[in-house]
């Protein structure tokens, strides 16, 4: 093997076809579109060379700071209550529920399974408030508190957002951090107990450094997908009422597709990029950091 | 020749055959499949979107009837896709030559005028007076298409709507309330249907036009007919303080709590039904809502349901006889695809369509000469509206591009409920306008 992986050639050999799939399909179109920031115009009417005023624009576009503050917001928020919630499932499994968490995991990780349109829709319902009061609203009405029009105003809105979208991803963190903790040995936890620490202690100087690694990839995988957070967003308020919850894919696809004008879409495209490249940065330079020590 | 040369041969071999065989698979992967399109369709496939539920039976029809021998030729085949997606889906079709012969375009009318400009279009003008059915679309719809599509007849009038104020009759001689005529008569109907508790106005801000379509009616009675085609020609600008009126009237129906309570989530039906089931005194709307009037839906019933035009303003320039019209979104047949078998078929339609449709309660753009067809009583009036109106106006958004109609449309919800002040509402519009 050691042979195979030193001759040159083979390595062409064998990265040639991926690397030429990833050219094609990833590199060009990326190239493609920081070439279109150049140009305003669309693919029906021809293109014309703008120089930097797309850019010009994405600064003075208030639309742009406002979908970029809710997408900050939301990936800040979500990734959060997914890690600490997920953490949380993980160890009412491990130490709680034990062997017989099974039922409790399935039924928890059940609404990641699920089709995102699906749960929007199921949301949209349970936070309906007209032209009939949906779930949410008749038990707030039976508590003696006034029905609110969750998807009405923006506030309330970002709050179903948030609460729909951690509930239908807790599931897949609790079982991630779950795979964590099982790893942590038997032996390190009884010694603990037997040298008197405590619940929390137990957590404090054992469980919690010990599954730091697999908190850390929770969390990267959590950031990752909430600052490209687009399908469940478009499903249940289309970025309403007014751009109250758009964050800036949908603004970005709104732009190019909605409305034709492809040169600014892929200018906000690009800093949704430098955005993720930032996040990127961020993550690899702590977790170097966390392998130093 | 060696061992060792083969092997050195056989390399370059196989990563030449593995680089054609990725480069085959990509090239297939990007040429799309054809389907019915292209330069010579096989089936009249019609693109349509998935709201429009009208069009359809009345083309089904059309292909089982009197068009049977031309369905036979040419199969009918309905394709739809979401509203919201079809603009950029033709625009993209349209680029890769790869259009259907009939499709559903201009949701927003500027969209559709692009591709009259471009020449995806077919002119109906010279096709129809080709096929000798010139005189089987009325004037005032082709009229109506021209103001909106870029000055040519380059769409077909498949729904030819007027719109105005249905009201439940029964609700107003209850109360003793005479038909409004003026804005300050309807601010007073809808003061006292409030008091009876009945939501005055069903409107939508889900969808939004519905409010913004008050804004504009209000702007055609105080301004005149040409308030918004003074916008678009950059005459005057939506934060002038006549426009901003306009808006301000409208945010104060909202902040009266004429619109019910929950406006800004209320979709489509839920408002159309609360006005069907007599929960809501008055409804804006065009005189597509005759299909869901005549319907068993109405708990109300069809005899009790009344139209008035959008009200005058004192001292207002409009008249109360201008009614906004459009052709709904409309559909249109392609300029490569127009082969003697789409010609048959657009002839067949054009001449029978406008019957047909009137038989299933539907008024369109087509003339329908059959006088056996009874009406029912709102219908009826309706048509003769139409039949008598002598001049029309357009909508809010009718002349605006796609993002300041999007933009009025998302934030109308805001408007009405106080989330955003008229001016800011106005501003943000005309910023949208001024960037497209």
């Amino acid at each position: 093997m050691k042979s195979v992986l030193g001759d040159r050639k083979a390595i062409t050999l064998l990265l040639t076809p991926a690397l030429l799939v990833y050219t094609l399909i990833i590199l060009v179109p990326v190239a493609w579109s920081f070439g279109l920031t150049f140009f305003s115009g669309s693919a029906l009417e021809g293109f014309e060379f703008v120089g930097l005023e797309n850019f010009s624009r994405l600064f003075s576009d208030p639309y742009v700071w406002d979908a970029f503050w809710f997408t900050i917001k939301y990936a800040l928020l979500v990734t959060l209550f997914q890690v600490v919630l997920g953490y949380g499932l993980a160890l009412l499994y491990n130490f709680v529920l034990r062997k017989s968490s099974v039922l409790v995991r399935t039924l928890v990780f059940f609404p990641v399974v699920l089709p995102t349109v699906a749960i929007a829709l199921l949301y949209q319902k349970l936070f309906q408030s007209a032209p009939v009061d949906g779930l949410v609203n008749e038990l707030l009405v039976n508590v003696g508190l006034s029905s609110v029009d969750w998807l009405g105003t923006g506030t309330t809105a970002f709050v179903v957002i948030v609460i729909m979208d951690v509930w239908r991803s807790v599931g897949f963190y609790g079982v991630l951090v779950f795979s964590g903790l099982l790893d942590i040995p038997d032996e390190i936890i009884e010694s603990a107990r037997i040298d008197g620490a405590k619940s929390f202690k137990l957590l404090r100087h054992i469980v919690l450094p010990m599954s730091l690694p697999i908190l850390f990839a929770s969390f990267i995988f959590s950031i990752n997908g909430t600052i490209k957070v687009f399908d469940s967003v478009f499903a249940l308020t289309g970025g309403g009422p007014g751009n109250s919850t758009t964050p800036l894919t949908l603004y970005m696809y709104r732009t190019a597709f909605q409305f034709s004008d492809y040169g600014y879409g892929s200018t906000i495209a690009l800093l949704l990029t430098v955005m993720c490249l930032v996040v990127t940065l961020v993550i690899f330079r702590s977790s170097r950091r966390d392998l130093s020590v | 020749m060696s061992t060792a040369t083969a092997r050195r041969l056989r390399k370059p071999l196989i990563s030449a055959l593995a680089l054609a065989g990725v480069g085959v698979l990509v090239l297939a992967g990007c040429s799309g499949g054809g389907g019915g399109s292209g330069e010579d369709p096989e089936t009249l496939e019609f693109l349509k979107n998935a709201e429009n539920t009208t069009t359809e039976p009345i083309l089904q029809a059309l292909a089982d009837g009197v068009c049977s021998d031309e369905n036979d030729a040419m199969p009918l085949e309905i394709n739809s896709i979401p509203q919201a997606d079809l603009d950029a889906q033709i625009q993209l079709l349209a680029t890769q030559d790869g259009l259907p012969p009939m499709f559903s375009a201009g949701g927003n009318p500027a969209e559709g005028a692009k591709l009259w400009d471009a020449g995806y279009l077919l002119d109906f003008d010279k096709a129809l007076t080709d096929l000798d059915a010139r005189d089987k679309v009325s004037d005032g719809a082709v009229s109506t298409i021209e103001k909106l599509y870029g000055g040519a007849f380059n769409f077909l009038p498949f729904q030819y709507n007027i719109e105005g104020i249905f009201y439940n009759k029964a609700i107003f001689e209850e109360n003793g309330w005479a038909v409004p005529e003026t804005w300050d008569d309807l601010l007073t109907v809808a003061g006292e249907a409030k008091a009876a508790g009945l939501t005055a106005f069903a409107a939508s801000g889900e969808q939004g036009w519905p409010l913004t379509r008050l804004v504009s009616g209000y702007l055609f009675r105080s301004l005149g007919a040409d308030a918004m085609q003074k916008i678009a020609d950059g005459d005057a600008k939506l934060t002038d303080p006549e426009y901003v009126e306009a808006a301000q009237q409208i945010a104060d129906l909202g902040a009266q709590g004429y619109f019910g309570a929950n406006v800004a989530s209320l979709d489509y039906d839920a408002a159309s039904n609360e006005f069907l089931t007599g929960k809501a005194a008055m409804i804006y709307m065009g005189s597509w809502l005759l299909g869901n009037i005549n319907s068993d839906a109405n708990t109300i019933g069809a005899d009790n349901v009344g139209f008035m035009p959008f009200p005058a303003v004192d001292g207002g320039a409009g008249s109360i006889d201008e009614y906004p019209s459009n052709v709904g979104l409309p559909a249109t047949f392609g300029a490569k695809t127009y082969t003697a078998g789409v010609g048959d078929w657009l002839k067949c339609i054009t001449e029978n369509y406008g019957n047909e449709a009137l038989s299933q309660g539907q008024i369109t753009g087509f003339v329908a000469d059959d006088t056996s067809i009874e009406l029912p009583a709102i219908s009826q009036t309706i048509k003769d509206t139409i039949d008598t109106s002598t001049d029309s106006v357009l909508w809010f958004e009718a002349l605006f591009n796609a993002k300041a109609s999007s933009i009025s449309n998302t934030n109308a919800a805001l408007l009405v409920t106080g989330q955003m002040t008229p001016e800011e509402f106005m501003t943000t519009v005309q910023d949208a306008l001024d960037q497209g």
